[in-house]
């Protein structure tokens, strides 16, 4: 008998119909594609993207050349150089990130007292030579400015996790 | 002499009346089985050269044409050159003899389906030349595949063929579809029917039985050496054949260029769009076949195309010529 059902499965195509049906229904299902330059995924506050430095609302900058992210990086992709302001405050002379050799583990993040370097929301920033993802100081403040609003807002939503 | 020359020039009209569709067609071909595959993994497929990227298959053309066209060092020169045309001159000549409408065809020759059985089996020469003539592992092995294949397949479907002819009576293509005028073959002949879609599916080298140019152990099968247009011939040639064996399904068992019914809204659009759409499931048939079945393995191929088919094909042969006998249904 149930040879017999397998055979009358088998000439009537059973199994195949089966098949058919299923990916037919997926035919008529909504798409997940997502039209990705005019249309993006939603982001997590903790998202751990291109990397800034902030400033605190009188425009200072936070950085106080602790070097704990420069200590902390497992890439060392991170280079430091701090000299006395003349008012006596410490701040770096140099803050340079190698964005090659970044793995974005977000310690550099987690290691700051003063919330200074970040990892914002941004991940668009591909360049077409090497030279460009080597980031200066100047650059990470530049971005830092840029973001601030989105990075303080990420922070803000974050806080009661951390 | 003028009448001569006013022939030959609604003859070559005529050939461009049904080359151009059929290239055009190919390009839509090739978009819709992207679209197809695309929405059956959730995906939305091309949507951005063009309205919905319908012209997704132009680009890329234009892409090919811009390419160099690489020949291989070991090869034969002449024949790897030859091979991408013949293949895709092969799928085209085989358009001669399909009855669009009732009226409207190149040449209404009496023994057209011979003419077509012949052409699609030529088919096979164009993959073989091409294997051999890379002078490569992979495109031969391809070749050797396809020759199997297409041979094996060809004898399950002449058996089919033969059933239809049978009932028919003739070897004219325009004869075969007006005596599906009451009811087409596709429901009498229904085991045939699904028979010849899978035989087409081997013949064409459409997944799942695309075992000559299996990316998973021959790269691209007898292709792997071409590049550049010569790649696109051989591309625009599948393609062309794939609608060709359509047609050809329509024609056989699918009524032509008749409605479903014969009744007033129905029978008043013109045959030609009934035959547009019926080509049309056929493909979508295809497309659907190909985005739901893993490919088959070469033995389990042979199994299916001498040791079930074969027998099967032929049981029903006798069968429908042993019914129509007894009851006295055979055409004159």
């Amino acid at each position: 008998m149930t040879t017999l059902i397998k055979y009358i499965k088998s000439f009537t195509l059973f199994e195949l119909m089966k098949g058919l049906k299923l990916t037919i229904t997926y035919f008529f299902k909504p798409k997940v594609t997502l039209n990705y330059p005019n249309q993006k995924g939603p982001i997590s506050p903790r998202f751990r993207g291109e990397h800034a430095l902030r400033r605190y609302p009188n425009g200072e900058e936070r950085c106080i050349a602790c070097k704990l992210c420069e200590a902390v990086c497992p890439a060392q992709a991170i280079t430091i150089e701090a000299e006395p302001k003349p008012d006596g405050s410490r701040r770096t002379t140099r803050y340079d990130i190698d964005m090659t050799k970044c793995i974005y583990c977000g310690l550099c993040e987690e290691a700051c007292p003063v919330d200074a370097i970040v990892e914002g929301p941004n991940f668009e920033y591909a360049t077409e030579t090497r030279e460009e993802l080597l980031y200066d100081k100047e650059k990470l403040l530049r971005n830092g400015d840029i973001w601030e609003k989105q990075i303080s807002e990420n922070l803000k939503r974050d806080s009661k996790y951390r | 002499m003028t009448s001569l020359s006013f022939e030959l020039t609604i003859g070559i009209l005529k050939i461009f009346s049904f080359v151009v569709p059929v290239l055009v067609s190919v390009a839509l071909l090739v978009y819709l089985e992207r679209k197809v595959l695309g929405a059956v993994q959730l995906r939305k497929g091309p949507n951005v050269v063009g309205p919905f990227g319908i012209l997704q298959s132009f680009a890329d053309v234009l892409k090919l044409l811009t390419k160099e066209n690489l020949l291989p060092s070991s090869s034969n020169k002449f024949l790897f050159i030859f091979a991408p045309m013949l293949t895709l001159i092969l799928s085209l000549i085989a358009w001669a003899v399909i009855p669009i409408s009732s009226t409207y065809v190149i040449a209404n020759i009496n023994i057209g389906i011979l003419y077509l059985f012949a052409v699609s089996s030529f088919g096979v020469y164009g993959v073989i030349i091409a294997g051999w003539a890379s002078n490569s592992k992979y495109p031969f092995l391809g070749a050797l595949r396809s020759a199997a294949q297409m041979i094996s397949y060809e004898v399950s479907i002449g058996f089919v063929i033969i059933t239809v002819l049978i009932c028919v009576g003739s070897l004219n293509l325009i004869d075969i579809v007006e005596s599906q005028k009451n009811m087409w073959f596709a429901i009498p002949l229904l085991p045939m029917f699904v028979i010849f879609i899978i035989s087409a599916l081997a013949e064409t080298n459409r997944l799942p039985f695309d075992l000559p140019e299996d990316e998973a152990t021959l790269v691209a099968g007898f292709f792997t050496e071409y590049s550049s247009i010569s790649f696109g011939l051989f591309f625009l040639a599948e393609y062309a054949n794939m609608i060709l064996m359509s047609s050809l399904t329509v024609i056989l068992f699918l009524g032509g260029w008749y409605p479903p019914i014969d009744i007033f809204p129905l029978n008043a659009i013109p045959g030609i769009f009934w035959f547009i759409i019926k080509v049309f499931l056929i493909l979508f048939v295809f497309l659907w076949v190909r985005a739901t079945f893993p490919r088959y393995r070469y033995d389990q191929l042979m199994r299916l195309g001498w040791k079930i088919f074969l027998p099967f094909t032929l049981i029903w042969v006798v069968i429908t010529s042993a019914f129509l006998f007894y009851f006295g249904l055979l055409p004159n």
